[in-house]
């Protein structure tokens, strides 16, 4: 039944948190010889001017006893497992004493606008345009766009991005180069805030809309021509159905649902991308944050975004999962 | 020759993907013939900041490298490790999908959720883990040993699905009655069927490990001494090219990269309709 279904999704759901979680501890502990707690000490101490080594080792036990790495392992492994259930990613190592889920859902709206906004503009419009494109007595000149969106969806979104930036934001002047708000201004809830708000996500944007219509477009085009071999196709014309309603009730419909599969399935190159798109724009989104903590040696949040990505991303899926049986009803799940 | 140029004007994907790749080709070859690679793509070999002119052809960057160096040595090494990255990928995914939709039973269940659970959790992410621990010892052949430990799962599960598809088809009952083991019918009778499916899942397996490669280092976690393109482009954001107007560094890597992915696209796109004659080009 479907009780059991869901049960099952859910216990893979927790099985991949797990999964996630003890490689993210015993990926970092296995690289032997490396202290980044010591590194980072010695390195703050050097940039304090004065070349003193003196407590270095008392400093460096006093952090190891604060961050619990002085204990033994396994006590180690369950205490990281119990806090990483209660949220608690760990203070971060360059921003001490802030704490990794602070400096996560500081980023996270940002990140949160330009993917939502990125991913329903880029699908809805591939798959608008992959459906027109499929369909024979639609306008023959979308056809010629095929090639360009083709050509754009081959490349990383930040590839893109470059290309964007070099064109509209150095050469045509038209949008900022980076950033998430103009350098100077003070966040605020008015509206000309929101308004450069929006002028600076377009860029970023646009380079992950360009770059992911294609990829709908093509994977909508050819769901569409599978569709009007099907029977049901031959049937609803014999009946002499308005061709408004075969389009979108029959063909777009069933059409729509692989869609949705591989929208699921792309999430997680959806996210990656975009974390890369920020790290180029300069965007203070997670991708930014994940920059910074690696060129920062900053080791705890560095693990603390990619466990909170890998179980967010989990739980989108999820969630997803228990959608498609509402979305088609041919899917039951029965045992 | 002549058939399969013939070939080509019924699949022109494949033929524009080789041409792209000629051009790269012949690029490197004269980057190669005009440049010492080991001293002009590394760092303070020539006039640093220059914009394009005859004698650096590409500019130099704000490291003192001759950018078209650069370029050529990074085009080589790129490809190099995404190709090592999406071979071994592949290898592994050939012999556990074979495996798995083969003997079918448990191994078969352990593989297929092994390779589900994984395949949800972004493969960059992790990589980032890994590469963040051995961020010192960093070289090409780690970088590509890295990425080639996430890269099996895709052709993992595109190959289970194909032999598993293969598997019921009579001529398999009839290797199986005429007394060949399990072995001989795998190399001798599935294997050659799927070969040029599996040159397509290699395309896309390469491409793969090029983007995972191309995402790590311009996240900083390359090998740093290396001139790759990845690291061309973190260079670039780390010395905010486009903002000191230094559009030739940006424009270098860029180009490269678009051509490379069009064309693996493109060789990807003529080699699926190789393999599978169903998917006849509807224009």
């Amino acid at each position: 039944m479907r009780l059991s279904y869901v049960a099952q999704r859910f216990l893979l759901l927790l099985a991949t948190m797990w999964i996630a979680a003890s490689i993210n501890f015993v990926l970092p502990r296995l690289a032997t010889g490396r202290d980044p707690i010591r590194e980072r000490i010695i390195a703050e101490s050097a940039r304090g001017g004065g070349a003193t080594n003196i407590g270095i080792n008392e400093m460096v036990a006093e952090y190891r006893a604060q961050f619990g790495l002085d204990e033994p392992l396994p006590k180690q492994y369950v205490t990281y497992l119990w806090n990483t259930l209660r949220f608690d990613l760990g203070k971060s190592l360059s921003n001490y004493p802030k704490t990794v889920m602070r400096l996560i859902t500081e980023a996270l709206p940002w990140t949160l606008g330009i993917v939502t906004f990125s991913t329903v503009t880029s699908f809805t419009l591939g798959t608008v345009f992959g459906a027109l494109i499929a369909w024979p007595r639609a306008p023959r000149l979308l056809s010629a766009t095929i090639p360009f969106l083709l050509t754009f969806s081959a490349v990383p979104f930040y590839i893109l991005g470059l290309v964007l930036i070099y064109i509209f934001a150095f050469q045509l002047k038209w949008f900022p180069i980076g950033g998430g708000y103009p350098i100077g201004t003070v966040p605020s809830f008015s509206l000309s805030f929101i308004g450069k708000l929006i002028y600076h996500a377009i860029l970023p944007s646009m380079s992950m809309i360009l770059a992911s219509t294609g990829g709908w477009a093509l994977g909508m085009r050819g769901m569409m021509v599978t569709i009007q071999g099907e029977d049901y196709m031959n049937y609803a014309e014999a009946k002499g159905l308005p061709e408004r309603r075969i389009f979108f009730g029959y063909a777009v419909r069933n059409a729509l649902l692989p869609q949705t599969t591989g929208l699921a399935l792309s999430l997680g190159y959806l996210v990656t991308g975009a974390g890369l798109v920020e790290v180029v724009f300069g965007y203070p989104g997670i991708g930014s944050l994940l920059g910074e903590s690696i060129t920062r040696f900053d080791y705890t949040t560095i693990y603390g975004i990619v466990f909170f990505l890998i179980v967010s991303l989990g739980i989108v899926l999820f969630i997803l999962d228990l959608l498609y049986p509402i979305i088609d009803p041919r899917i039951t799940y029965e045992q | 020759m002549s058939s399969f140029i013939r070939y080509l004007r019924r699949n022109p994907s494949l033929g524009i993907g080789i041409l792209m790749f000629t051009l790269l080709f012949a690029f490197c070859v004269v980057g190669y013939l005009r440049y010492d690679i080991s001293k002009a793509a590394y760092p303070l070999s020539a006039p640093a900041n220059r914009p394009p002119s005859l004698q650096y052809p590409l500019g130099t960057d704000s490291q003192g490298r001759e950018l078209y160096a650069v370029m050529t040595a990074g085009t080589i090494l790129t490809l190099r490790i995404g190709f090592t990255a999406g071979l071994i990928g592949l290898i592994i995914g050939t012999v556990l999908g074979f495996v798995a939709a083969y003997f079918r039973g448990w191994i078969d269940v352990l593989i297929k959720s092994l390779v589900d659970i994984l395949l949800t959790i972004p493969g960059l992410l992790i990589l980032v883990i890994i590469a963040s621990a051995t961020r010192q010892s960093m070289n090409i052949n780690l970088l590509a040993l890295i990425i080639a430990s996430l890269a099996w799962m895709g052709p993992t599960r595109n190959i289970r699905a194909q032999v598993l598809s293969l598997r019921e088809r009579p001529f398999l009952q009839a290797a199986r009655l005429s007394g060949m083991n399990s072995v001989e019918i795998i190399f001798f009778e599935l294997m050659p069927n799927l070969l040029p499916y599996l040159a397509a899942s290699l395309v896309g397996s390469v491409t793969g490990g090029i983007f995972a490669s191309l995402g790590l280092e311009a996240l900083g976690l390359g090998a740093m001494r290396e001139p790759t393109l990845g690291m061309t482009i973190y260079w670039v954001i780390y010395y905010s090219a486009l903002l000191k107007g230094m559009w030739w560094w940006a424009l270098a890597p860029v180009t490269v990269i678009v051509v490379i992915f069009v064309g693996l696209f493109s060789i990807g796109t003529g080699l699926d309709e190789l393999a599978n004659p169903r998917t006849r080009r509807i224009v």
